[in-house]
């Protein structure tokens, strides 16, 4: 499992109800299951994934994120995550939506678009930047959807979701040390993961761009 | 080459009704009430059961068959000598392992193999009234049997199952009718399913499938030897359509890509003559209609192999009840109504060359289950083989199958059997 998989599941509550969009190999759902108690199923839309996964005894169904969502009932999972996969769906604010329609809570990591080795590329090259993190041609990628950590944050003060927990990672999945700095985590910070809730009081209530942390977090 | 080759200058021929097997079975005085409203009694469901059902009685797989198969799941048939329909699935150290798991699969109601169906003999008059009998024998069902559905077919195993000791099954399993059956068992004893998996089915018949049964139907009709559903009584079979029934059938399981890498456009060899000598009613294969592509040759053989196995009027009640089928009806068309609340594991499985029943149609069932909030797996097996591919060699699905139940196993806390240790 992956370092920042890690880092997700330490987000999530022991036996709670867990639907991993784009789950892969199945990782993530096999260890919330088996460490953490979780009732954890994935959506992937990798037939060859799929197949794996569900021979390994992981209740997995082939699907994506901006077709498949809509079906699931309101509220009927805890959380709903979404790994490094925001950037290449079709419509990524529906897609959040649905996921917080869906879960209480939504767990999202992206690559961050803001990093400075992009940034810095773009303006010395004149070319579209190429990274060990993004590392496709643009004719051929399927990141359609890049984002930066601050544009992520103005999205979801648009939408009145509330962050509840945020932190940047290396490429790694090693959480990086750019805690208090959002502008610093927007520099160096390689991804990104949100935790993410509805804002008491309904949905549609726009708030600042800014984070609000819950009063636990701000305590740790 | 194939073995198929052999029989199909018999085809058409007129042929005898087979010699009665004796057939395991359980015995139900009281009958079933059907959804017709008709109280069928008694009825007989014929089965047969592989590995050992665990002294907690928690290991227990029903497998449930499609239109023509029948309980001879994993073991050499009685009538035709050939090896079990799921035999490659269903064995020690197979997919579904009985080293594990204790295998049940019976005969549907309305079916030829021993469970009540239209061959079987119909209570007279006399019998439901206390009379003295008669010296009669007992005239079959044949088309005066009740309209059965895939629910009906699912009581029986009910009864079956709770006749056997279970309170619950492990898993429900079946592909094609047997998928229809599966969905009913999760839809109507829900408390009794801890997992299902629904393989290359729906959960409804479509207006194509319909079509195609018609047509199957239509040839049963049309021989002059089905004699008004009562064949029996000249000493005949309604062969020849029984058998085009089968060979149009056969088509809508099998998918171009299939019968293109199995025949092509391959012309039989006009030296293959007649096997045995025997009067057959048909062109041979020297002239114009005769048997000149191998694609047809091997249409032949399924449909006159098929006719010594099976009786019409079964047919005729099993395509129906297949027809029946839409788990909808009772929900205003939604597919999510019968799983509300259900706490059985899916997993569901298509193959991408099924034109009879398509990913698309699986999908229907899968979104309907997310709706239900339902645990379900859901996978699209890569395949050129058609709707057949469920019984056929593809790994991928064998793997599925085998570790979706492991999985299931774990989650019901089920230890591996003492024999595997």
């Amino acid at each position: 499992m992956r370092l920042d998989q890690r880092l997700i599941a330490g987000m999530i509550t022991p036996g709670t109800r867990v639907l991993d969009i784009g789950s892969g190999d199945g990782a993530l759902i096999d260890h919330l299951f088996r460490t953490r108690g979780c009732d954890a199923r994935g959506i992937e839309i990798d037939m060859g994934e799929v197949t794996r996964s569900v021979a390994h005894g992981l209740p997995v169904v082939h699907g994506d994120a901006d077709h498949d969502l809509a079906h699931y009932p309101d509220g009927s999972f805890d959380y709903v995550v979404l790994q490094r996969t925001l950037q290449a769906v079709e419509r990524p604010r529906e897609v959040l939506r649905q996921m917080l329609r869906i879960g209480r809570y939504a767990i999202v990591s992206f690559p961050n678009f803001g990093h400075w080795e992009l940034r810095l590329k773009l303006l010395t090259s004149g070319r579209m930047p190429n990274t060990a993190v993004w590392n496709t041609p643009w004719y051929a990628t399927p990141n359609i959807h890049p984002c930066t950590i601050r544009d992520f944050l103005a999205l979801c003060g648009e939408e009145g979701y509330r962050v509840h927990n945020w932190m940047a990672v290396d490429e790694d999945g090693e959480r990086a040390p750019w805690r208090r700095s959002i502008r610093l985590a927007n520099l160096f910070g390689e991804q990104a993961l949100f935790l993410l809730g509805k804002t008491p009081g309904g949905e549609g209530r726009r708030r600042g761009p800014e984070i609000s942390l819950s009063d636990a977090e701000k305590k740790r | 080459m194939w073995l198929w080759l052999k029989g199909s200058p018999e085809f058409m021929d007129q042929t005898d009704i087979p010699a009665p097997v004796e057939h395991d079975r359980a015995v139900f005085p009281d009958g079933l009430t059907l959804d017709c409203g008709t109280v069928l009694a008694p009825v007989e469901i014929a089965y047969r059961t592989y590995g050992t059902l665990a002294p907690e009685r928690n290991n227990a797989i029903l497998v449930c068959h499609a239109l023509t198969g029948d309980q001879y799941l994993a073991e050499t048939h009685p009538l035709t000598g050939r090896a079990g329909w799921w035999a490659r699935m269903v064995g020690p150290g197979k997919p579904i392992d009985t080293n594990r798991f204790f295998v049940i699969c019976s005969n549907v109601l309305g079916g030829c193999m021993g469970s009540t169906g239209p061959r079987s003999p119909r209570p007279s008059a006399s019998d439901t009234q206390g009379e003295a009998g008669t010296d009669d024998v007992a005239e079959p069902w044949g088309t005066d049997f009740p309209p059965i559905t895939i629910r009906d077919m699912v009581r029986g195993q009910h009864a079956l199952v709770r006749h056997l000791g279970i309170e619950r099954l492990f898993a429900v399993v079946g592909g094609s009718m047997g998928g229809m059956q599966v969905l009913e068992w999760a839809a109507t004893y829900p408390e009794m399913v801890f997992a299902a998996m629904p393989i290359a089915t729906a959960p409804f018949h479509s207006a194509q499938n319909i079509a195609f049964n018609e047509v199957s139907r239509q040839a049963i009709f049309a021989d002059p030897d089905w004699h008004g559903g009562r064949y029996w009584e000249v000493g005949a079979i309604p062969a020849r359509g029984l058998a085009v029934a089968r060979m149009m059938a056969h088509i809508t399981y099998l998918s171009e890509e299939a019968l293109t890498r199995k025949f092509g456009r391959r012309v039989r060899r006009e030296s293959t003559p007649p096997a045995t000598p025997c009067t057959v009613a048909e062109p041979q294969s020297l002239s114009l209609f005769g048997e000149i592509f191998e694609v047809e040759s091997y249409l032949r053989h399924q449909g006159s192999s098929f006719v010594h196995r099976f009786d019409a009027n079964s047919y005729l009640t099993i395509t129906r009840a297949m027809d029946w089928m839409d788990l909808g009806a009772e929900h205003d068309g939604d597919y999510a109504g019968p799983f509300a609340g259900t706490a059985t594991r899916f997993c569901v499985i298509s193959f991408s060359s099924d034109w009879l029943f398509p990913t698309s149609q699986s999908r229907v069932l899968v979104r309907a289950l997310n709706r239900a909030a339902a645990n379900v797996s859901f996978v699209e097996i890569g395949s050129d083989k058609g709707h057949d591919a469920f019984l056929l060699d593809e790994p991928d699905f064998d793997r599925t199958v085998r570790g979706f139940l492991s999985g299931a196993a774990e989650h019901a806390g089920l230890g591996h059997h003492a024999a595997e240790a």
